[in-house]
């Protein structure tokens, strides 16, 4: 008799459902759903890139680009783990269906002093044993 | 009579999945049922050659789309042997929390699918209901719905805190009441009873010699889960393998309600036992040797062979999911049947050919 009385509340009572898109239920906190990146703080060290499970994060030095497919990640948030200037963080809103792909592609500084440092640095280094 | 053979599947209403069953039938009655596999390869194991054995994690959580925590699980425990990494114990008991949910959420995604295959579309969406809150749980504490990438190998990447221990424990308990609402409707309705009592039956001697798993093979009343090896938490949580020992669709439907209460138990016991440890233990240096490492799946035991030869990739990763064990047992259960019974009995054996073709 359990279904009757089930039925008929179902029937009289409210949704169950909601009227998705229209009214959409907000995301918990700790959920994964979008990877943003800083790009002012990103330093383009690659460990987001090489420690990414499904390869969609491209990363170059040289231009400070920022590369990341959406439909390709699997938002396990590794690479947030893996950042070490905390500038990758996973926003907790739902992803929206989209009609056609697309690659979020961010542009920062490149470290050119860095390298530059490197450069002098090395022969320092060779030298200071041979000293 | 003239024997004919007429196709089940790949594309059947009752499932999504591509099982094909090619049905030896005289009128309407089963001689022999011929297996067909191979639709959905993915080559899942191979990757294990060039992703590195971190990556590894997350792609075998992707065999299964419904069991993808206790992979993750398994995979990483056969790891943490190999390399002899102590696994803190909050870890182990977050792990036993999470990979129950997942047990949860996936009998009772097959009650509802086996109450749609006899056509019972409403209990079909109460047991979905249920479901959807047990997803909201995994998705509060866990990140995402489904694949909810918690396991690293040496432990866990996210806690629970006491306010969300509090909000699983209560959720618990009115799910668990509104799902024993069901149970009379689900076990004891004349209906219901009709299209499963005496259909697919497996004995207990064909279960243990056709190697059936889980509650395929607790269905007909052996006694045998993976869980009671131990591993994780549970060899300091009580429980007791749940059996039925008529071996029909009925007995497996009712193995799985009960499992799905038993879980929400092991649930509490785990949270109220939760000891203060920290989450993941540091694992130093590279994969080395072979394992085997045993878990229990909703559908039953999950088996992984990992084998490390001390680089960053495994050099084979081998799956043998239950699906794969409890083919055989389908096959023996079906010659007999009636062709109207054959969804039935398939949907009783839970298939998930996506796992085992992986």
């Amino acid at each position: 008799m359990y279904m009757l009385s089930n039925v008929l509340r179902n029937i009289m009572g409210k949704y169950s459902t909601r009227l998705y898109p229209f009214e959409t239920r907000p995301a918990y906190e700790g959920f994964r759903g979008k990877l943003v990146n800083n790009i002012h703080d990103c330093i383009f060290c690659k460990s987001c890139q090489i420690k990414c499970p499904s390869q969609c994060i491209t990363v170059d030095p040289k231009e400070g680009k920022w590369d990341c497919d959406p439909f390709a990640c699997v938002y396990c948030s590794v690479c947030v783990d893996a950042c070490p200037t905390h500038c990758l963080s996973m926003e907790n809103q739902h992803r929206k269906p989209a009609p056609s792909k697309f690659v979020v592609s961010l542009q920062g500084t490149p470290r050119k002093s860095k390298k530059a440092d490197k450069s002098a640095e090395k022969p320092a280094e060779a030298a200071a044993p041979e000293a | 009579m003239s024997r004919t053979i007429i196709p089940f599947g790949p594309q059947h209403p009752v499932l999504p999945e591509p099982l094909h069953l090619k049905l030896v039938v005289e009128d309407e009655t089963i001689v022999e049922a011929i297996p067909a596999l191979g639709y959905v390869h993915r080559g899942l194991e191979t990757l294990a050659s060039i992703r590195d054995y971190n990556q590894m994690v997350y792609i075998v959580e992707r065999v299964c789309g419904i069991c993808s925590c206790i992979h993750a699980m398994c995979y990483c425990q056969g790891l943490e042997t190999m390399m002899n990494v102590e696994v803190p114990s909050r870890a182990k008991y977050l792990r036993v929390i999470w990979s129950e949910l997942h047990r949860i959420h996936s009998h009772l995604l097959w009650l509802g699918l086996f109450a749609d295959g006899f056509g019972f579309e409403s209990l079909f969406m109460q047991f979905w209901k249920i479901r959807e809150r047990v997803m909201d749980i995994n998705e509060a504490t866990a990140g995402n719905r489904v694949v909810i990438s918690v396991n690293v190998v040496g432990g866990v990447r996210r806690d629970l805190d006491k306010t969300q221990q509090r909000w699983i424990l209560d959720e618990l308990d009115k799910l668990e009441k509104e799902l024993r609402q069901l149970m009379k409707t689900m076990l004891d309705d004349y209906t219901v009873k009709k299209r499963t009592v005496g259909v697919g039956v497996l004995t207990a001697e064909q279960a243990i010699q056709l190697g059936a798993v889980g509650p395929t093979l607790r269905g007909s009343g052996v006694a045998q889960d993976a869980r009671q090896l131990g591993y994780a938490a549970f060899d300091e949580l009580d429980f007791e393998p749940v059996t039925s020992p008529e071996g029909d669709s009925w007995a497996r439907s009712k193995v799985r309600f009960m499992e799905t209460l038993q879980s929400m138990d092991i649930v509490r016991q785990a949270i109220s036992r939760l000891p203060d440890t920290e989450l993941a233990a540091k694992v130093p240096g590279k994969p080395t040797g072979e394992v085997v490492c045993r878990v229990e799946q909703p559908r039953g035991e999950l088996l992984y062979y990992l084998k490390g030869n001390g680089s960053k990739n495994m050099e084979r990763v081998r799956i043998r999911t239950p699906t794969f064990a409890n083919i055989p047992p389908l096959l023996a259960m079906l010659p007999g049947a009636q062709l109207a019974d054959v969804p039935i009995a398939a949907l009783t054996i839970d298939p998930c050919i996506s796992c085992t073709e992986r």
